[in-house]
């Protein structure tokens, strides 16, 4: 469920960064128009308006090999039949995608009606000749994106007749990173190339061995499937050697998504663990402070996008403290009101706390509205990045890094303070640690304002990968009661090390047995596991717990 | 001995109003004319017969929690499986006159490009056998989950949260289309049971009787095991486990046996709720639907029985009121419920009360020392 | 502790060691108590008095030793209530009664009869039970508040019931932790001779602190410190012992 989620999120992201890069492009385009060139380029665009289709061809050609800084918005713009011209003036307009109309040649707003204008029309020669011209447009484009871009694309299509062209790029290119691309796709090209000669051969798939994906993959079987003597003993070694890359890749890949999701657990399971471990009280309204966490983080963005749009990359840091002041508050409200008439009847607790979460949910619902709220993510946690074999989104590698400081922080806290130090002393022996003078009651209530903090910071951090609604803390309550349990009471390793191999058991089982069939077999797994061993996987001993 | 009758004055009671209803109710649907001040409407009925199947699910959940200090969060999932193994007698009944018209397969399988009947299908065109599966099912799983978790004495929360984590699972899996029980949807569109239209007035004033009499039935069974010397052991189980241990009972075997009995009970009352209300689908195993059937019990008094019935019927009649009403309160509402009762009515309603009338007799006789509150530490 | 003792005593327990979390409570505790012996277990807090019943009882499983029954069943294979079935009673230190049953109730529970499911749920009650329950009643002084709750009896009273309970259980052993904290030297010069005359006909292991309340009891003593026997004999014997007026009397 959060996968797709987050997927969605991740597409939205993409089109705002394309709407961000098209604005960008035009910004460039005006700011650095070359006058220069500007005759040679009248020529060209009038062809365009000579409404015939060889003359547009000729034109296509031309363009791309003038470098003109519209180029390759005409270009597109001709491609989606937005390449517009005006018959009597022979003034060559394009619109952009929003339907804006902009002069070809300077690239600037056209202040025209697009009422008068006609369409350059295309067929397939045009369109032959447009692919081509912006195949070469790439390679050889200033802009180092788009060359990378056409590395690749030339990599997957393996279109031969590109081959002078990789070449003589490779020659010009200065970027190591862009040069490797275009080394991979000459090596594509010359893996399947007929009149390739042997040492190119050999080369190649040198080349494509070092890149070791799955096209690469494609690529060494189908070079395995021509060749013969050395080459295909080549081919067959890298393919075997790649085999085993990717499987183990691939389990890497599994490893990460699993520690991404056990991270998830472990956020939402830790305040937990410090309540219940405290207090052996179950709270059930857990899942609500993490849902206050969350809307915390949306009314931030939302002041944020309303009075300093300019602090929208520090909506999160603003929101996390400010979630845990909330959440921390709230959870101390509930110890005080509520849950302190009721220790030692932890069933009663359960059910009280249970009401409350009710009460929470409704409040939220007729606060906010039933609905999902949008919460964006800051430029910082959008994007991914490849890392060898993996792939890794930026917004779970800083739920994971976030996740980790604050486990070191709730760590450094216990061991470190002496709150930390008086809290232990409670979880261990409450009746012990009162008669040595340690005031219970706060401890409790501090306790309990401490887990409920890091469950609000938790739902900050879960905001960026869940729907915001007045449903969130549900959907986690369960899981996280069974990381605790499971992970053993009082024992905060204990819930990272549970947290974190469900995570990835989750992930690992996926595959075989599809989401919803997995996380039922974890459950099952976890009420067998809790059965055999009622104390968790690292459990307190002693006639304390006992009780 | 203290007074072992099965029937004390509140039994007395709860016995004579739900016989009269079962009696008078179809009487004053099915025989008063509908301008009399005595008719009750089919409205009512299909609403009153509902909320006795919730008092027995109620009943079935005080004798575990109430008596055997057992608090289950997965009550639900008894209820429903009850009920589906109901709904699939039902679905069955359909044959031909569905959507797709197939005499063997239910819609939902014809749509799913089925071709046979799934084998946990088989045998539910009969009734007997329904009826058998309805107490089976959830027995049988009752006894399993029992099996395990008391014999490794996983007990108070943990066993609270594993059966929240069991109906769970529960209602994840009945969600997949592929388990063969209608996914989503769940099961629907029931025409007839045992020849009878289910839509029918007369149907659904004898379907309401049945309630009322199986929830007599239930609450008779329950009471006679609390009666018992069984009963005694539960209760002492609910005080002091270990020491009912250390006095040679095994603790496990009395669990099993009541929690198993409780679900039973439980499965009768969702085979009960399902050709009254028409549906059955997988949110019935949502875990909030389990802790909502906890707060009826809390509310009516745990451990006295009639007050788990009475709670069940009161706090649904508030529901109604409340959803259809002021829709955006009900869960305050129900939230406050919760804190409030745990907070100051620990005993419920029927607690409370009883331990009135108790201290007023008590004074009567002039007998000092009242009740201490049992308070764990 | 020789191999001649393993057939012949009621209990016996050799090189028994229990550790908690790394905490050795019982480092090599050996004791065997004859057939229709009393026996009285003195020791400081902490030295394993408790850890030991514990044990015999089945709630804590050794780490190492063996624990026999009757000359040959081995106790650490069993759980608490196959123990209990076997003829083994038990006070606790904490008197434990069941609070919302009446004081009657308790009895009954306590009273040696059949304590499977189904005798419980179908079982009549036999005939005379209602003479030993207000016999063990009287014997127990609580015949006045039969019908009572247990929650609402005193400290001193709910001493009493767990006696009392003990009684009905009618075991071969009694484990009695600690009978007298709590009562007055009248109710402890009671509960001694209570004890000497149920000794009678049942082996007997008494923990206590009270010193004069092991005195009057007048049997042999074994005291426990440190989770071991530092020292057994008549109770003139192990007072004069100077590692027990060391660990435990005091000077
Ligand atoms: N379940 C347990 N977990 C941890 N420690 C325990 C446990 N049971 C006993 N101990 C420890 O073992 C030691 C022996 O305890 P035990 O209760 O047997 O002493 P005792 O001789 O009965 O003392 P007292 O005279 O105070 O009753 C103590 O230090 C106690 O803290
Ligand atoms: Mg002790």
């Amino acid at each position: 469920m959060t996968a797709s989620f987050g997927r969605g999120r991740a597409a939205v992201a993409a089109t705002r960064d394309l709407i961000c890069g098209i604005a960008l492009a035009i910004l460039l385009c005006l700011a650095w128009g070359t006058p220069a060139r500007a005759d040679a380029i009248d020529d060209t665009l009038a062809r365009f308006a000579s409404d015939k289709f060889p003359e547009t061809e000729k034109a296509i050609g031309e363009l791309a090999a003038s470098g003109a800084t519209t180029a390759a918005a005409i270009l597109d713009a001709l491609g989606e039949n937005r390449l517009l011209f005006n018959p009597s003036t022979r003034a060559v307009y394009y619109k952009d995608a929003a339907g804006t109309l902009f002069d070809a040649k300077t690239g600037e707003k056209a202040g025209v009606e697009a009422g008068g204008l006609k369409k350059v029309r295309l067929n397939n020669a045009v369109r032959g000749a447009l692919e081509a011209a912006k195949g070469d447009m790439s390679i050889l484009s200033p802009d180092p994106a788009r060359r990378l871009a056409a590395a690749e694309s030339v990599f997957k299509s393996r279109d031969q007749s590109a081959f002078a062209k990789v070449e003589a790029a490779l020659a010009k290119e200065t970027d190591t990173r862009i040069k490797l691309a275009f080394e991979q796709a000459r090596a594509a090209l010359l893996a399947t190339k007929v009149d390739a000669s042997e040492a190119q051969r050999l080369e190649a798939i040198a080349t494509l061995r070092a890149r070791g994906d799955q096209d690469a993959m494609g690529l060494l079987e189908a070079a395995s499937a021509t060749a013969q003597g050395a080459v295909k003993a080549a081919a067959d070694s890298a393919i075997a050697s790649l085999n085993l890359t990717l499987a183990v890749w691939k389990n890497l890949q599994n490893v990460w998504y699993g520690l991404s999701l056990g991270s998830v657990l472990l956020l939402a399971a830790i305040g937990l663990a410090i309540t219940f471990g405290v207090m052996g009280v179950i709270n059930m309204a857990h899942g609500e402070m993490v849902m206050l966490g969350a809307y915390t983080t949306f009314i931030v963005q939302e002041w944020i996008r309303a009075y300093q749009p300019g602090l929208f990359d520090y909506s999160l840091a603003i929101a996390i403290p400010l979630a845990f002041a909330i959440a921390g508050i709230a959870g101390i409200a509930i110890e005080r009101l509520v849950i302190r008439f009721l220790y030692g009847r932890p069933l009663e607790t359960l059910l009280a706390t249970w009401g409350i979460s009710l009460i929470l949910q409704q409040a939220v619902r007729t606060g906010f509205g039933p609905n999902n709220r949008d919460v964006g993510a800051p430029s910082w946690m959008a994007g991914s990045f490849e890392l060898g074999g993996l792939s890794i989104t930026y917004g779970r590698m800083w739920i994971i890094v976030f996740t980790i400081g604050v486990f070191l922080a709730l760590q450094l806290v216990l061991r470190a303070t002496p709150f930390g130090l008086r809290m232990r002393a409670v979880t261990q022996n409450r009746r012990m640690a009162s008669s040595m003078g340690i005031n219970t009651n706060r401890i409790d209530a501090l306790a309990f304002g401490l887990g409920s903090g890091i469950a609000g910071i938790a739902g900050v951090a879960l905001s960026q990968i869940d729907n915001v609604s007045p449903n969130l803390g549900q959907s986690y309550i369960i899981d996280s009661f069974l990381v605790v349990v499971f992970g053993g009471v009082g024992n905060l390793w204990g819930t990272l090390v549970a947290a974190l191999s469900l995570g990835v058991a989750n992930k690992f089982l996926e595959p075989f047995v599809g989401a919803v069939l997995g996380k039922i077999l974890l459950l099952v797994f976890i009420i067998l596991f809790i059965q055999k061993r009622p104390r968790g996987l690292f459990a307190l001993k002693g006639r304390a717990v006992e009780a | 001995m203290t007074s072992a009758r099965l029937l004390d004055l509140r039994g007395a009671i709860f016995a004579v109003v739900l016989i009269a209803a079962a009696i008078l109710v179809p009487i004053a649907a099915l025989a008063v004319p509908p301008a009399s001040p005595f008719h009750v409407p089919a409205y009512v009925i299909a609403l009153t017969g509902k909320y006795l199947c919730y008092a027995l699910l109620a009943v079935a959940l005080d004798l575990v929690w109430g008596y055997c200090g057992i608090l289950s969060l997965g009550h639900g999932a008894f209820f429903a499986l009850g009920g589906y193994a109901m709904g699939m007698y039902l679905m069955r009944q359909i044959g031909a006159r569905g959507v797709y018209a197939n005499p063997n397969l239910p819609d939902f399988m014809v749509f799913l490009n089925w071709h046979d009947l799934p084998v946990a299908w088989w045998g539910f065109n009969s009734f007997g056998y329904a009826l058998l599966m309805v107490l089976a099912v959830p027995g049988v799983l009752a006894f399993a989950f029992g099996w395990f978790a008391f014999r490794s004495r996983v007990t108070g929360v943990y066993l609270s949260i594993i059966t929240q984590a069991m109906t769970y699972a529960l209602l994840l899996a009945f969600f997949r289309n592929d388990m063969g029980f209608g996914g989503n949807n769940g099961l629907t569109d029931f025409k007839d049971i045992l020849g009878w239209n289910v839509q029918a007035e007369p149907t659904r004033a004898a379907l309401f009787s049945l309630s009322a009499i199986a929830l007599l039935i239930g609450y008779l069974i329950a009471r006679a095991v609390t009666m018992s010397k069984f009963g005694k052991v539960l209760v002492a189980i609910r005080d002091a486990e270990s020491r009912t241990r250390f006095l040679g009972y095994r603790v496990e075997n009395y669990k099993l046996l009541v929690f198993t009995l409780s679900a039973m009970m439980a499965g009768v009352a969702g085979a009960l709720y399902v050709p009254q209300v028409g549906i059955i689908n997988p949110s019935e195993f949502a875990p909030a639907n389990s802790i909502e059937a906890v707060i009826w019990v809390a509310v009516g008094g745990r451990g006295t029985l009639v007050g788990a019935a009475i709670g069940a019927v009161l706090v649904n009649f508030g529901k109604t009121y409340f959803t259809g009403a002021l829709p955006e309160y009900w869960l305050f509402a129900l939230g406050a419920l919760f804190v409030l009762v745990t907070l100051f009515l620990p005993k419920g309603i029927v607690g409370t009360l009883g331990q009135l009338f108790a201290r007023e007799r008590r004074a009567a006789v002039g007998a000092r020392g009242n009740r201490v509150p049992a308070v764990a530490e | 502790m020789d191999g001649k003792a393993l057939t012949s005593s009621l209990l016996y327990l050799d090189g028994v060691k229990v550790s908690f979390d790394g905490y050795q409570a019982l480092r090599g505790l050996s004791l065997a108590l004859t057939p229709g012996e009393m026996r009285a277990i003195i020791g400081p807090n902490g030295a394993g008095k408790t850890t030991m019943m514990d044990v015999i009882t089945g709630k804590t499983r050794p780490d190492e030793g063996d624990v026999y029954f009757a000359g040959s069943i081995d106790l650490t294979a069993l759980d608490e209530a196959a123990i209990a079935e076997l003829g083994i009673g038990r006070k606790f230190q904490k008197p434990t009664v069941f609070e919302s049953h009446t004081v009657e109730d308790n009895v009954l529970l306590a009273l040696k009869a059949p304590r499977a499911a189904a005798a419980t749920l179908f079982g009549r009650d036999e005939a005379g039970i209602h003479r030993r329950i207000d016999a063990i009643l009287a014997t127990v002084g609580l015949s006045d508040l039969r019908a009572h709750l247990a929650g609402g009896l005193s400290h001193g009273q709910k001493q009493w019931l767990e006696i009392g309970m003990l009684l009905a259980q009618d075991p071969k052993l009694l484990l009695v932790d600690e009978p007298v904290a709590g009562m007055t030297d009248a109710e402890t010069a009671q509960t001694a001779q209570l004890l000497r005359s149920i000794a009678k006909d049942h082996s007997i292991v008494v923990v206590e602190h009270d010193m004069a309340f092991v005195r009057d009891l007048g049997v042999k003593v074994t005291v426990l410190h440190e989770g071991a026997v530092i020292a057994e004999g008549p109770i003139d014997q192990v007072s004069a012992d100077p590692k027990v007026i060391e660990v435990y009397l005091g000077r």
